[in-house]
């Protein structure tokens, strides 16, 4: 490179880092209802950097889930956006009641080595959930080598990914980013696009913030982001996934919940199975102990139950998270690594049932609270 | 018209009957300015045509080009009315040996599809589903995993479930694992004019109300054609199917099922297999060279908890079969010392003469009052009586026919007239 293209790269460079600093126009609420997709994540101005580290104003606001989604391993920034004079409506069961406009911005990425997670992080997807007049809206960007925009990919795509994992292996995975089908596909409840991650139950956590932790319900409802909500220790709480002081049920129920329960639910896409993993439900049976597959082909493994109590090497459910074979694996959509921790989990609460076991289904339902 | 005279009152009623077209598909969603969006095969094969799939707006058509696609995710169409069409079963070619991801070839979700002229080879799962749908018509489709049967293909070839006015016409499957093509869970449906063969299952109707399945040929699979209602389903108490015309000869395919599934269960060499379900009339079938059975009536065998499940198959009728050589050489359990009772050979019909079962939770069985019309035998009861009762307990008796209740055939299955006009000629 000549010393002229140099000295122009650098000034360029200190251009960009100015126009980082100097105060931004608001969020485009107009572009995100707009039906026309932006071409690139940085046109909504949901962040004030273009690397997306920065939450644009006080009405983009980073939360967190007591128990999330497992996709390979990718860590997460969560965002909510509300426009200025809205406010989130509570509720008890299922999503919380976003008003239109409402955003959820959520990225995926990886750190170069798992054992420190907040240096060298790539980030490879953010996606967008709009809450446009007439419903929930999911978009996908994916973000460029060099980390400087995010470009719209509506009919998904495969990144390779390589990280040092948490036990110091060096992983390579092909990671796919959703089809815009492949999202509504998750988020699809009764026929509808819906948000799946912020529940009242999923939220109910203590967070830390700069002044301190905070309950993130008691604090949204503090801050007049939030109404209609009880205090947090009234409202339903979904044990964390990897909280060893939690009970193994709990725990394996909410992540069964979380990762299962969008499509293995009444009215998901996998309703037609019978197979129901919501955290609601009572039925055994419908939770799979005893239950015979309907349509699993050779999902089933040679597999006569979906969970045979007692023995999680008999159960069709520990058989499938532990394949990553398409046609096999579940969940279908989302992962193409085994998700060991999640498995072990699992694996545990089939384990420590007892075969013909008639107590009903573990006590877990939602407003218990341990 | 049969003369070119037309008077002007004729001119009249055709320019009425026009206008009523153009006004019923613009009722069903169908705008005015249709396009076709035409793709190709060549590099990023996979991404062109996903968008495709995306952007195809109510109305266009989505026109694969003749070619092979090697594609590594499955497709997906959440778009309403929208005809996606390749050049041919043979010629457009959407070839899944590399699969990565999802379980499907083709997944549709939205209503008011036509999916005709396309092949599907070697989906890691199943070839063309649509869950969710309305007026799904499959025209002119193949799905074949190409290595012949074996354990490890996809489950279901054709995989409409939890849709209602489902069209299959003139499509070919062969090698699934499960069932070539298989409806679940869906009401108003037709399967006619189409081939399964080398399948565990050729045809099955699962779970279904109002079907017509006719004018198939069903060969080499394990079993031919298969009408099953199973318990604790969103979509539970199957009736009304005719079963008819059709061709269900020498399924001879050793069953290759993935345990744990019902059809692991299905002896190989049965024809017609009815289990659960009321009001199922087979008629008119040519049934021929099925070494287990001709036509299999049997109950659901295994305990459930399911309080509204009916497990015994009742109000049907047998009639107008060509029975051929049925039942030589039984390969179920038990059914070669039954054979050997009976003379050397199962009667090609052949019922459980389950009539009792306990519903959960009840202190005892229950009887039902099964009304059975079957006038083609001679068929062979094995007086069971109990649901879930041992096999071993039979005390089989042979008669020329079995029952002679009056018993209502099943009004045929009619789609919307707009589903068939967009599907074409039949």
């Amino acid at each position: 490179m000549t010393r002229a293209a140099l000295a122009a790269v650098v000034l360029a460079g200190a251009l960009l880092a100015t126009a980082a600093r100097a105060p931004q126009s608001p969020v485009d609420e107009a572009r995100l209802l707009s039906d026309e997709p932006a071409p690139t994540l940085g046109d909504y101005r949901l962040f004030s950097d273009a690397a997306a580290r920065h939450p644009n104003g006080e009405r983009v606001i980073p939360y967190d889930l007591n128990t999330p989604l497992f996709s390979d391993y990718a860590l997460k920034d969560r965002y909510l956006f509300l426009p200025p004079r809205t406010k989130v409506r509570y509720r008890d069961t299922g999503a919380l009641d976003f008003p239109v406009g409402a955003t959820l911005v959520k990225t995926f990425a990886f750190p170069a080595d798992f054992r420190k997670p907040g240096e060298k992080v790539r980030f490879v997807e953010t996606r967008l959930l709009i809450h446009r007049k007439a419903g929930w809206v999911p978009l996908v960007y994916v973000w460029s080598d060099n980390q400087n925009r995010a470009v719209l990919q509506r009919a998904g795509t495969r990144v390779a990914v390589a990280f040092t994992d948490a036990a110091g292996e060096p992983r390579r995975i092909d990671y796919q980013v959703p089809n815009t089908n492949q999202c509504k596909q998750c988020h699809e409840l009764a026929g509808a696009t819906s948000p799946i991650g912020p529940k009242a139950r999923n939220l109910n956590r203590a967070q830390t913030y700069p002044l301190g932790r905070d309950n993130q319900l008691d604090r949204w409802s503090r801050l007049g982001l939030l109404t209609g909500a009880p205090e947090s220790s009234a409202a339903p709480r979904l044990p964390r996934w990897d909280d060893p002081t939690e009970a193994i049920e709990g725990r394996a129920r909410a992540y069964l919940d979380v990762n299962c329960g969008h499509c293995h639910n009444p009215q998901g896409m996998a309703s037609n199975s019978g197979l129901t993993l919501t955290f609601e439900e009572t039925n055994r049976s419908a939770l799979g102990v005893g239950k015979r597959p309907v349509a699993a082909g050779r999902g089933s493994g040679g597999l006569e139950v979906s969970i045979d109590a007692g023995h999680p090497d008999r159960s069709i459910i520990a058989f499938r998270m532990a394949s990553t074979e398409p046609g096999v694996l579940m969940p279908q959509i989302g992962r193409t690594v085994v998700h060991a921790e999640g498995l072990a989990l699992v694996r545990a609460y089939i384990a420590q049932m007892r075969s013909g076991d008639t107590r009903g289904p573990p006590r877990t339902g939602p407003g218990h609270s341990d | 018209m049969t003369t070119d005279r037309a008077t002007g009152e004729n001119l009249a009623t055709k320019i009425t009957s026009a206008l009523v077209a153009v006004l019923a598909a613009g009722a069903v969603g169908a705008p005015t300015c249709a396009k076709t969006i035409e793709v190709g095969p060549g590099p990023a094969a996979q991404e062109r045509l996903q968008t495709a799939l995306i952007d195809a707006k109510p109305g266009d058509v989505v026109r694969i080009a003749a070619g092979r696609y090697d594609l590594v995710d499955g497709l997906s169409l959440d778009v309403s009315d929208v005809t996606v069409e390749g050049a041919g079963p043979e010629r457009t070619v959407l070839a899944f040996d590399r699969q990565k991801g999802e379980g499907e070839g083709l997944l549709i979700t939205s209503s008011r599809v036509l999916v005709k002229n396309i092949g599907i080879e070697n989906p890691k799962g199943d070839g063309f589903k649509s869950n969710g749908a309305d007026q799904i018509s499959f025209v002119n489709l193949k799905v074949e995993w190409t290595g012949g049967p074996r354990e490890t293909n996809g489950p279901y070839g054709l995989y409409p479930v939890n849709s209602t006015n489902v069209l299959i016409d003139r499509v070919v499957a062969r090698g699934a694992s499960d069932t070539g093509i298989y409806v679940g869970q869906s009401r108003n449906v037709v399967v006619e004019n189409s081939r399964a063969e080398f399948n565990v299952a050729g045809i099955e109707i699962e779970n279904c109300y109002n079907a017509d399945v006719h004018d198939n040929i069903s060969t080499r699979n394990a079993g031919g054609i298969l009408v099953f209602d199973l318990p604790g389903l969103p979509q539970m108490g199957g009736h009304s199917t005719r079963v008819y015309r059709n061709q269900v000869v020498n399924n001879d395919t050793p069953n290759f099922a993935p345990k744990g599934n019902i059809v692991s269960k299905v002896p190989t060499g049965t024809g017609v297999l009815v289990m659960a379900n009321r009001d199922i009339h087979v008629f008119d079938n040519a049934i021929d060279g099925n070494a287990s059975a001709g036509v299999m009536l049997i109950s659901y065998a295994e305990s459930f908890d399911d309080p509204h499940y009916n497990p015994l198959p009742r109000e049907i009728s047998v009639h107008g079969n060509h029975l051929g050589r049925n039942g030589f050489a039984p390969t179920f359990p038990g059914g070669a010392d039954l054979a050997k009772v009976l003379g050397g050979t199962l009667a090609p019909v052949f019922w459980d003469g389950v009539t009792a079962f306990t519903p959960p939770g009840a202190a005892a069985a229950r009887s039902e009052t099964v009304r059975l019309s079957i006038a083609d035998g001679p068929v062979v009861d094995l007086n069971l009586v109990t649901q879930g009762a041992s096999p071993l307990g039979a005390r089989p008796t042979v008669t020329r026919a079995l029952g002679e209740a009056t018993l209502v055939e099943p009004a045929p299955v009619r789609l919307p007239e707009a589903q068939l006009r967009r599907a074409g000629p039949q």
